[in-house]
């Protein structure tokens, strides 16, 4: 799932200080389900805001509200007549649905509220870590389901750099050593011999670094063009 | 086209000395030059640090023009971490081209360490990668894309380093292997502190018969202080600093002098193991010392090549 965190408050409060009229909208997805950008969030963002207006002396008139979905339009219909009454919108939505947001309500000024930090999972309750680049060629096969690219610090290909320290990564204690978790499974799964292979330069074309990119699938399209 | 000195002193059956250069944060690089004169007599070739630590300095290759202006000879270490395949074959053709040979090929410390922590990591291609893509650029004349060099590059000595104090331990061993199979010719280890530890991992190398194949420069590193030890044990990644050798500097009256005794019979331990074909000698910020540790370790004078 998308990962993010809210933003600083004063941060959202500073984003919004020149409107008097502002929806708080929620996503029902991903940053529902981390704890930064759904229902719950979008209710205390909207009274906090609410509270810090008066106590500043510019009150301030706030809704909020939740799609079940903020990065499809069809879904945000659902938030049009709270869009329209408000004269800005903070979205605490990852980065694309902000930018649904901006494109579908084009007149209206959406604001991020969250930071969209990376694809990633819970791994216990409060903490969730970075799995996957979106590189755009999986080589997850060949690293035993470990991703070199986003989990290695420095997106080695080929083993571990010098600075692998009893299963640590050299930039923080905290961070597990990608090389050496795939290490280990390669050891489980008595494939070794996969650590010798040499892979070379990866292609970046299809990852963000090729240019942006769009995806067109021909076979469920409906619009004819 | 004749071969690196460095490559010569290796070919030729010599215990190699390479020194280290550290560029400094400016480009004022009168003291840099300084103490490559005063090594010019006691190591066959210099390390030039490429923004060692991820700290912005002068660049690797800048210095290399330098020192082949003084007539010496460079070493030029290339971290993937600044530098995409685009500037990396670029950077590399450039210090060809004023006569650099010797190459080195690294990851880098990763941005974070250094004075610049936001900057982006480039990391296009890996430490692996870019060894063997010289390789190829020398042997086969081709770039990483497949596009053709217009001419060839004359002979380029190829070098990587190794950490037998990272982990995991047993794959240490099979990691130079790769390496060896990627393009390297001679590779230069972290600073050797741990020398049990080392020569486990000699042992295993002699086994697996790599020595035969590579050069092994064993990396040196004096120490000044206990600060200094404590230091490394604790901040520099990758490194193993023995508790021992704290206990044995606290124990000397003069640290410095015991710093420099403990990297001489380091050097005498490394002549006498099998499969140890030279020293790297690093003493960034204690330049000065090195004629001395070369001397006393029974490395000088340097055999002078034809
Ligand atoms: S310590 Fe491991 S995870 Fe960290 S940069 Fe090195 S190889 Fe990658």
């Amino acid at each position: 799932m998308i990962v993010g965190e809210r933003k600083p408050f004063p941060k959202i409060l500073q984003s919004v200080e020149n409107y008097e009229k502002i929806l708080v909208l929620g996503c029902g997805e991903c940053v529902t389900v981390c704890m930064a950008g759904g229902d719950k969030e979008a209710k205390e963002t909207a009274l906090a805001l609410s509270i810090a207006r008066k106590r500043a002396g510019k009150p301030v008139a706030v809704e909020s509200k939740t799609v079940e979905r903020q990065c499809e339009f069809e879904y945000l219909e659902a938030a049009r007549r709270q869009v329209e009454a408000a004269e800005v919108v903070i979205s605490l939505a990852c980065g694309v649905g902000v930018q649904a947001m901006n494109m579908h309500f084009a007149d209206k000024l959406t604001v991020p509220g969250l930071n969209t930090t990376f694809m990633g999972m819970p791994l216990r309750q409060g903490v969730w870590t970075e799995n996957c680049l979106g590189c755009g060629d999986c080589v997850l096969d060949l690293t035993l389901g470990i991703c070199p690219i986003t989990r290695c610090s420095k997106s080695m290909f080929n083993g571990p750099c010098g600075g692998s320290q009893e299963g640590k990564c050299e930039v923080s204690k905290e961070v597990d050593c990608a090389w050496q978790l795939i290490y280990d499974r390669l050891i489980k799964m008595d494939m070794l011999e996969r650590m010798e292979v040499i892979h070379p330069p990866k292609d970046w074309s299809a990852s963000h670094h090729g240019s942006v990119r769009t995806s067109v699938r021909e076979d469920v399209r409906i619009d004819g063009q | 086209m004749t071969a690196s000195n460095l490559q010569k002193m290796l070919d030729r059956g010599n215990f190699a000395v390479s020194g280290e250069l550290g560029p400094p944060k400016s480009a004022d690089l009168s003291t840099l030059k300084h103490h490559a004169h005063d090594m010019r007599n006691h190591v066959d070739s210099y390390n030039i640090t490429d923004n060692q630590t991820a700290i912005v300095r002068t660049s690797s290759i800048g210095v290399a023009a330098t020192l082949i202006q003084m007539g010496l000879e460079p070493n030029v270490q290339m971290t993937v971490r600044d530098r995409n395949r685009i500037c990396l074959q670029s950077d590399l053709l450039g210090a060809v081209s004023f006569g650099v040979r010797n190459f080195l090929c690294l990851q880098g410390d990763h941005a974070k360490f250094g004075n610049e922590p936001g900057s982006k990591n480039v990391n296009d291609v890996d430490s692996m990668q870019w060894l063997q893509a010289v390789k190829k650029m020398r042997d086969e004349g081709i770039f990483i894309g497949g596009d053709k060099l217009e001419h060839p590059l004359p002979p380029l000595f190829l070098g990587a380093v190794v950490n037998p104090f990272a982990d995991p331990f047993e794959y240490r061993p099979y990691r130079l292997a790769k390496k060896i199979a990627a393009g390297a010719q001679f590779v230069q280890t972290q600073c050797i502190f741990d020398i049990d530890r080392f020569e486990r991992w000699m042992t295993k190398v002699r086994e697996l018969g790599l020595h035969k194949k590579v050069y092994i420069l064993g990396g040196v590193t004096p120490i000044k202080s206990i600060g200094a030890a404590r230091y490394m044990q604790s901040n520099v990644a990758g490194m193993i600093v023995p508790e021992a050798l704290i206990t044995r500097l606290k124990g000397a009256q003069d640290k410095k002098r015991e710093g420099i005794n403990i990297a001489v019979e380091t050097i005498q331990r490394l002549r006498e193991t099998e499969g140890v074909a030279g020293v790297h000698v690093m003493a960034i910020a204690w330049e000065e010392v090195v004629p001395e540790i070369v001397e006393r370790a029974g490395l000088y004078p340097r055999p002078v090549l034809s």
